[in-house]
């Protein structure tokens, strides 16, 4: 029970287990941010895809409503955004933050609502089934990385495969550049005829519904057990904010920072069966006080930021419009 | 006979809120010929080119393309129509390669971004004889090559219809004439075009015909062939005023502020001031003339210590100046009024009291942590009495203050202050002719009390009639400095186009060259 190897291979696959919502967030972030939008409400967003999700997941006993649900349901708040800071030129900051506590204030008041009929996911035996380690072929039999990476559940996958696609979609496709030129630079995008408007719309609203998919997850990996006082999504909304800057809006490098963020974040349950497992090298784990693992993640959070911002221009990814609005006729 | 023209617009009005930028305009150009728009600074020319590329829409009047009446409610419209704009400001991606910036509006390849598109913007410029590297990213480009780009990009799109707007702001001599090449062959294959400006050299050099407005109103369209510069400024600026401005004579003191072999970058990177020498002395009005865009603003930032330079020596009263903070150099009694195109941009707070405004300068002096307000408010009245300032109150905000009003509250505020040093750019930018000549009289008084005055200025005429010496700079190199009543207003037009360079023949000494020109001599 307590080989060494048996550990570790459990502590990476729980790296990746818990921590993809965070790259549904990022990503979701990144094609937000590329449109030149700075969406503060990830939270907010991601709580409200999970709720809605899983209670229409419940109820058609359906995965696939589930992730519907939670995209429609975190893209309205998307919406709501691009409503407020594109047409009505709303600071985008504060419209974030609020979108942040509306999304927040729903989720508890949608689940406090439906209190004692609140549904258990054990009745809904897709979203069970949905959610258990699926081996794929041949690429699970790779010793150590088969397990860690390839006998995930499916929602592991398709966010790793929304991520890949992204950074496709930015990267190979016109639409993808057009999107890239309203986030750098709008006045450039709207003089050759790039309709800006339709253009922030589309991928607001795309970008909350990926964050609502990771809202989604959290709900599944808590197995739906709502409580009156913690949210599922936990704070991995402002962490995805700050890996979209640890990615450099990459998305294909937000598999790479999820997984060193996931690292330190799984770190604070593992510390002590592995310092059990390998008491010479890594006995030192259990001397470490419990806090300061739950506040790791937060301080690398902010050594990212910290880091970024002195990064050149040139090199950087982020859009060089990010958080303005723009009104054509400006002067 | 009645010929087709490919644009003409018609009656068209554009008002701002209470501002009308356009009233009752008419325009045409034929296929085949290059329209100048003429017009000084604010008189509504990029305003009304707006409404071509569809980023304005007019309020009233209507446009005719090709002789059919067209809405035009959005750049993508324009660009349907066959009509390009190259900005002032150019529309580019930084961080986009050349190519990719004209791919953004391409809407004949496929959805997925392929290889060979540098290849095809590559073999498109250079049949219209433009070199450009289609991998080049657009931060890497030196202006010039930003503004070939734009030029491919609107051709690439298919444009028949080509706006600049003052392309050659920019420009060096020589660029400028290459620009001229490419817009000679543009017309000759049947494009018409309109080019901004308000230098009427250019003007007279590449155009068939000039349209003329000021203030937002439509004076006239001339042949270019039938005018000259003469009548092109009289339509310009309207009725020609001679004016009659006072220049005490001083006892000149030594000089107050030398500059040494100055170099100063500008935001984009290229040398805006290059090896610059000269010194103001005391009881003396040094103007300096030049293009607009040609080092004027870098220089009087770099010294008021706003904008770090790259080399040389500023020599305040015998101490270096150079890397100082702009509060230490305010207090060595050097001030700077410096008034932008949009007047209130920098200096002032608009939306503060005069009494607030006065105090933004020396808060700091105030004993304790609360503001002294009275000692403020006194000042204001003193400098409201003093330069005949119309307002309500000292503390009607500024912003509501007319234009005249405003600067007349830069300039006493400087003034107050004491300095020994008055760098002062374009202080009656804008203002009639009542108004400038307070701020002349004002400068005149400071002068007479031993103030050494760097006058940044537009109208050669002015110049002439106060300033004590002329220095004219040309793409940010000094081409001479010359007594201003010995000079012509032709001398100096021929030293800002950088045709008469004086510094290289003051051995010649020709007439009117102040010994200035070589401040070696004088250190002696």
């Amino acid at each position: 029970m307590n080989d060494p190897i048996n550990v570790l291979t459990l502590f990476l696959f729980n790296i990746v287990l818990v921590n993809i919502p965070l790259l549904y967030g990022t990503t979701g972030e990144i094609v937000v941010e590329k449109a030149g939008s700075l969406n503060l409400g990830v939270e907010g967003t991601m709580a409200v895809g999970a709720i809605f999700g899983y209670l229409a997941g419940c109820m058609t006993n359906s995965l696939l409503v589930g992730l519907a649900v939670s995209f429609l349901a975190a893209g309205l708040c998307g919406l709501l955004f691009a409503l407020l800071t594109v047409s009505l030129q709303a600071n985008q900051n504060v419209t974030g933050l609020t979108i942040t506590t509306f999304g927040l204030g729903l989720y508890f008041f949608v689940g406090k609502g439906i209190g004692e009929r609140w549904p258990a996911m054990t009745g809904a035996s897709a979203l069970v089934n949905g959610f258990a380690p699926k081996e794929l072929p041949l690429l699970s039999k790779i010793p150590l990385l088969g397990k860690v990476f390839f006998s995930q559940n499916l929602l592991v996958y398709l966010g790793v495969g929304i991520a890949a696609l992204i950074w496709w979609y930015l990267s190979y496709t016109k639409t993808g550049l057009r999107l890239r030129a309203v986030g750098e630079n709008p006045g450039a995008a709207d003089s050759v005829g790039v309709n800006i408007l339709l253009y922030k719309y589309i991928h607001l609203v795309a970008g909350s519904g990926i964050m609502g998919l990771g809202g989604f997850y959290m709900a599944l990996y808590m197995s739906g057990s709502f409580e009156g006082s913690n949210c599922w999504i936990n704070g991995y909304g402002w962490i995805a904010i700050a890996l979209v800057i640890f990615a450099n809006w990459n998305p294909l490098m937000a598999i790479g920072g999820t997984l060193i963020f996931g690292f330190f974040n799984t770190l604070q349950i593992y510390s002590g069966p592995l310092a059990g497992a390998f008491p010479g090298v890594l006995g030192w784990l259990n001397a470490v006080p419990a806090q300061l693992f739950k506040a790791l993640p937060f301080l690398i959070t902010a050594i990212v930021l910290v880091a970024s911002s002195v990064r050149k221009r040139e090199g950087s990814g982020q859009p060089a419009a990010l958080g303005l609005n723009y009104f054509r006729e400006e002067r | 006979m009645e010929q087709q023209y490919a644009i003409e617009m018609r009656g068209i009005c554009k008002s701002f809120g209470s501002v009308a930028a356009n009233k009752d305009i008419n325009l045409t150009v034929k296929p085949g010929e290059i329209l100048a728009l003429l017009g000084e600074n604010g008189s509504g020319k990029t305003t009304l080119m707006n409404m071509l590329s569809g980023i304005y829409k007019p309020d009233s009047g209507m446009i005719l393309v090709d002789g059919r009446e067209v809405a035009i409610n959005s750049p993508e419209d324009a660009k349907k129509l066959g009509i390009g704009m190259v900005h002032q400001h150019f529309k580019l991606v930084d961080v986009f390669s050349a190519a990719d910036n004209i791919w953004l509006g391409d809407d004949k390849s496929g959805p997925v971004l392929k290889k060979d598109r540098f290849q095809v913007i590559g073999d498109m410029a250079k049949r219209f004889g433009f070199d450009i590297d289609p991998r080049k990213k657009v931060y890497n480009m030196a202006v010039s090559e930003k503004q070939t780009l734009e030029i491919v990009k609107v051709l690439y799109y298919g444009a028949q219809i080509i706006i600049l707007d003052e392309p050659t702001a920019v420009l060096t001599v020589q660029e400028t004439a290459k620009l001229f090449d490419v817009l000679r062959r543009m017309k000759e294959s049947g494009h018409a075009i309109i080019i901004i400006t308000h230098k009427l050299n250019e003007v007279l050099e590449i155009s068939d015909r000039v349209a003329i407005l000021r203030k937002g109103e439509y004076i006239t369209t001339v042949d270019t062939a039938t005018t000259d510069e003469q009548q092109l400024t009289e339509y310009m600026v309207g009725r020609k005023v001679k004016l009659n401005i006072d220049r005490p004579v001083v006892e000149k003191t030594r000089p107050l502020l030398e500059i040494r072999d100055l170099t100063i970058k500008n935001d984009e990177g290229a040398l805006a001031i290059d090896k610059v020498n000269f010194y103001i002395r005391g009881g003396e009005i040094l103007g300096v003339a030049g293009i607009a865009g040609c080092g004027q603003k870098e220089l009087c930032e770099a010294i008021a210590g706003l904008r770090p330079i790259e080399s040389g020596m500023m020599i305040h009263k015998g101490d270096n100046i150079v890397g100082l903070s702009p509060k230490a150099i305010l207090e060595k009694g050097i001030s700077m009024s410096f008034i932008p195109e949009d007047r209130l941009g920098m200096g002032l707070a608009p939306s503060m009291s005069i009494t607030d405004n006065m105090l933004l300068k020396k808060y700091d002096q105030a004993k304790g942590p609360f503001v002294d307000r009275k000692t403020g408010r006194e000042e204001a009245k003193q400098v409201v009495q003093d330069l005949e300032i119309v307002t309500p109150s000292t503390e009607t905000p500024v912003r509501r203050l007319s234009g005249g009003n405003v600067q007349k509250v830069l300039l006493g505020r400087e003034i107050k202050a004491g300095p020994n040093v008055i760098v002062t750019a374009y202080p009656v930018r804008g203002l009639d002719i009542n108004s400038s000549y307070a701020i002349y009289d004002i400068l005149n008084r400071q002068k007479k009390d031993g103030v050494g005055i760097l006058f940044v200025g537009e109208d050669l005429d002015v110049m002439m009639d106060l300033c004590d010496k002329i220095m004219v700079l040309c793409h940010g190199r000094v081409m001479g400095v010359v007594h201003a009543h010995k000079t012509s207003k032709e001398e100096l037009g021929l030293m800002m186009t950088g045709a008469l360079d004086l510094t290289n023949k003051y051995e010649d000494k020709p007439a009117g060259i102040a010994k200035d020109s070589r401040i070696e001599e004088v250190e002696e």
